[in-house]
This record gives C-alpha cells, structure tokens and sequence, in this order.
C-alpha cells in the first residue's frame, strides 16, 4: 500500500541563482533537469513527462531536443501564474498513479531580473494573462496598475484595515525570513539580516501595504524534480513521499489580482486547499515540522497563514510576533529565506527547501523534519520523509 | 497621456461607453444580476443576451493604494488606485482624482468622471461625491 497520493519525489536540482544568468531559460531549464535526473540516479532516456506551469518560456519541443527524452507521454501546465506552482506536483501525482506515465519531470525556468522582469513599469497590448489567472493586463493597465505589487496592494490594503495588522506587523515576519536567507549561501540576500527598523525605513512600493523589503527577489534560474511512482521508492536513495496534494481556484477569485470576491481580506482558496491537503490525508496541521509558503509579498504571507488554519483570522500578526515562524517556532517557515529572501523561483524553490529539510539537508535544518508543507496559496502539497 | 484600454468581444461595450462619458455595468437581460468584469455568458442563468446597463456612478471606496513603484510616464506620482464598490453592487478598479492622495479612505463616497487614453478613448476615473 503506498502512502498518500502514491507518488514519491526522488530527484531535485537546481541551477545558481542569480540577477544575470547569461542564457536561455531553455539551457537553464535542461541543466536544472538532468541534476535532478543525476540525483535520482534516472537515465534521461526514461523521463517520459513534462510538467510546468503559465508563464514558462521553455518549448516542451526545445527542452526534449536538450535533454534527450526519446517519448513523452504525459504533458501539461497548470494555469495561475505563481499560484500554480505546486500543482505541479499534483499533476505529476496523477499522471504516475494512473499510469499514464513513469518518470515526470517538473521544472520552471525563469529569467525574471535579466529578462521579462514581473517589477517592471510596462504596459501590456494583450487583453489576457497568458493563462496567469489575471486579468490584470487589460483593466488595471489604463490606470497604471501594473504589476503583481500595485495588483495585490488593493486587498492587502483591505486586509490590514479589517484586522488592524500594520506594515511593522508584516516588517516582523521579513525579519525572521531575511535571517534564514543570512545563513543560505545560494540566497540573495547571503549574509545580509534586517532589523524590523531597516524593514520599516525602506522605501514604499504601496503605500500603506508593501514595502521594498516586503518583495520577493526577481531572480534568474530554474529548478526541476523528478517524480514517479512510490512503488518505485525502493530504488531510489532518498525519497519523499506526496503524502497530500491539491488545488482549489474558486470562483471570480484572480491571481495577483484579486479584486472581485466578496471579501478581500480573506484568501478563500487557501481556507478550500486546507480542506484538501489536511481533511483528506488526515494529516495535522499539529503534524507538520516546517512549511513554505509562497511569499512574493508579505501581506499574502499573512493571508495564507490564516486561510490555511495555522491561526485564526486576523491573527497572523500574533501568530507571527510571538515567533512560530522561526527555527524554535511550532512552525518554522520559508527556512530558506522564502522568495523575499533566497530567490523567486515563480516558487519551485520553496519546494526544493522542503524536500531539503525532508533529507535533513537545509542550512537551517529542523531537527527530525518528517512532514512539511508547501502552499502556493490555491496549490499545494504535504511532503513525507518515507 | 494615459494607454489606451485593450478592446476585446467581450469587454468593448464598457470602453466604447465611457469613451462617450458613460459609466456601463454588463447586466444579465433575463435574470438581471450585473456583472463586472464582462464576460459572454451569465454564470447565474447562462444566458446569453447580455447589456450594457448605464448606472448612477456613484458608490465607497472599498480598497486603496498609493503607488509609488516602478515609474511609468504616463502617470504622476503616486498613483492613486482604487476599487469602487458601485451603488449596484459590482466592485472596479480605478483611480482617484480632485483628492490629495493621504486623504483617500476606505469607505470614502465617490462619484464617476473619466479622463482620455490614447487612441480617443476613455477611463472611468472617481472623485470624492460633492455633499447633497
């Protein structure tokens, strides 16, 4: 009987960081890949899936021709931009269990600072998001709403309203995620921890809600893992099972952009994923060692925290004061620095952190790591050590 | 001078009003629910005989922000962003005029004014409602 979903992940790799990687996403995507497939200790000839999610630039063409895969027999994207990351693993889960396919390869490879930067001041011509899950491009664009900042301030601006958390509230969980990133050499921010004062004192993006150092880091790189059946586990030195995965995009509600659910304040995919990941397994919320929880900007940080169940609403600004995020907390959190600290890895590389902390091989490892979690707010999943 | 909208099958009847200087909130023509964004078909009813229904213009603010970050030259600075909660029900973004912006509030009353885009049209843009 296989645990939970009955997909493991046996491989990860990643390339270097960085805000100037030099070549294509399809070169990174291929190196990031063949390290996973070289830490499994998987031929290239046996990958017969490809998983990736909207906004990805790579060819699912192009990245066969670089990585030498001789048939593919699953592919697919999961739509919502970031949000979706995670679902990629849902969909590799799948794909495995139903034995539509073997070996799924998932993988996103970005060039968000040297290439199409998401902080950029553009104004797009196209009237969709590229299957982003916003519809941002045409009816933010005339007012000079225009980019994941300016679109998420609206409700973060509403959530602080309704629950009284301040810009110092969410300075305080920067603080403990720069401090992660100071002890992460492949962070960005390696070496360099914020007092909540520097957090306070850096400049406004959106005004009264996102702070510069509230950002993630647009980064270059790729990350890729490789998944397959758990009964396959066995062959395979260090596997970690899908014990939970899920997806939960509930209606009208956009990604970045979501302006027209009845209440802002509250992340109502989140409150459905936790349904799913904690209501189907039977795993606790008690039960885990760590989570990541996709943090492009502080205050959906806040917003998941509560959706998820991890403490009631409005009481993040608690949940996060009296510690539980650190690395003695009850839920050390984004132990890599998270995206605002390590990189933005459109959130893969939350994921790689888990499985890290599942081997016992994170820089901040938290002792005896069995189970954690990784949200991407409408996508996520709850990862074992077998 | 600020870009123009993105006219699609689905939305230009919003644009092309307020290139008039009408404020237009897609309405459901058999059950009678508004909607906004538009879309072509009503998720209550499935009907497909949708209009564009000219409303008062008025409505709260219920979300803000004062953007600061990154620069476009179209705008002044900080830009004023708002999400109107129409009288009719129907929440959209936009921008705040004839206010300073630390003035801005949640729940502040509002009515519509509209500023040109290139290419002849126009915006739906709010200003603080004059006192009755």
């Amino acid at each position: 009987m296989s645990p939970g979903t009955g997909a493991s992940i046996v491989g990860t790799g990643e390339t270097e960081f960085s805000k100037d990687a030099g070549r294509s996403e399809t070169q990174l995507a291929s190196e990031a890949i063949i390290a996973a497939l070289s830490d499994a200790g998987i031929e290239s000839s046996q990958v017969d899936g490809l998983v990736s999610y909207t906004i990805d630039p790579v060819e699912e063409t192009e990245l066969v021709r670089s990585i030498g895969a001789p048939e593919i027999h699953w592919s697919s994207r999961v739509p919502y931009g970031g949000g979706g990351s995670q679902g990629v693993l849902l969909h590799a889960a799948a794909a495995v269990v139903a034995g539509f396919a073997d070996v799924v390869v998932a993988y996103r490879a970005v060039k968000a600072r040297s290439g199409a930067r998401f902080g950029r001041a553009g104004v797009s011509d196209r009237p969709t998001s590229s299957h982003a899950g916003t519809t941002a491009a045409q009816w933010c664009m005339p007012y000079g709403v225009l980019t994941p900042a300016s679109w998420m301030s609206l409700n973060s601006t509403r959530y602080m309203h309704d629950t009284g958390t301040t810009s110092a509230d969410f300075g305080r969980a920067v603080v403990q995620m720069r401090a992660y990133a100071a002890t992460n050499p492949n962070a960005h921010f390696y070496g360099r921890p914020i007092t909540l004062e520097d957090h306070q004192s850096s400049r406004w993006i959106a005004e009264p809600c996102i702070r510069l150092f509230d950002c993630c880091q647009e980064t270059d790189g790729a990350v890729a893992l490789v998944i397959t059946h758990s009964d396959r586990a066995g062959e395979f030195a260090q596997p970690v099972s899908i014990a939970a995965a899920g997806a939960a995009a509930v209606f009208e509600e956009e990604v970045a952009s979501n302006h027209y659910r009845p209440d802002l304040s509250v992340m109502d995919s989140s409150r459905s994923l936790a349904a799913r990941l904690f209501d189907r397994s039977g795993i606790g919320r008690d039960d885990l060692d760590a989570a990541m929880i996709y943090d492009a900007f502080t205050p959906i940080l806040f917003m998941q925290l509560e959706g998820l169940g991890f403490c009631g609403y409005g009481e993040a600004r608690h949940f996060v004061a009296d510690g539980h995020l650190g690395p003695e907390g009850s839920m050390p959190c984004n132990t890599n620095g998270g995206l605002i600290g390590e990189g933005y890895i459109h959130g893969l590389n939350l994921t790689t952190e888990a499985v890290r902390q599942l081997r016992g091989e994170s820089v901040n490892q938290i002792e005896g790591a069995r189970t954690v979690l990784v949200s991407a707010s409408r996508t996520g999943v709850i990862l074992q050590r077998d | 001078m600020r870009p123009a909208p993105v006219l699609t099958d689905d939305n230009e009847g919003f644009w092309r009003a307020a290139a008039e200087g009408r404020l237009v909130v897609q309405q459901c023509a058999h059950c009678e629910a508004y909607h906004h964004p538009p879309r072509p078909m009503c998720p209550l009813c499935h009907s497909l005989e949708l209009r564009w229904a000219e409303v008062a213009g008025t409505g709260c603010v219920y979300s803000y922000a004062l953007l600061h970050h990154p620069r476009h030259p179209a705008f002044s600075y900080p830009v004023p962003a708002v999400l109107v909660e129409l009288d009719e029900g129907v929440r959209i973004l936009s921008n705040l005029v004839d206010i300073e912006p630390h003035e801005i509030r949640i729940g502040l009353l509002v009515e519509v004014a509209f500023e040109p885009t290139a290419d002849d049209l126009a915006v739906p843009v709010f200003r603080p409602r004059s006192p009755a």
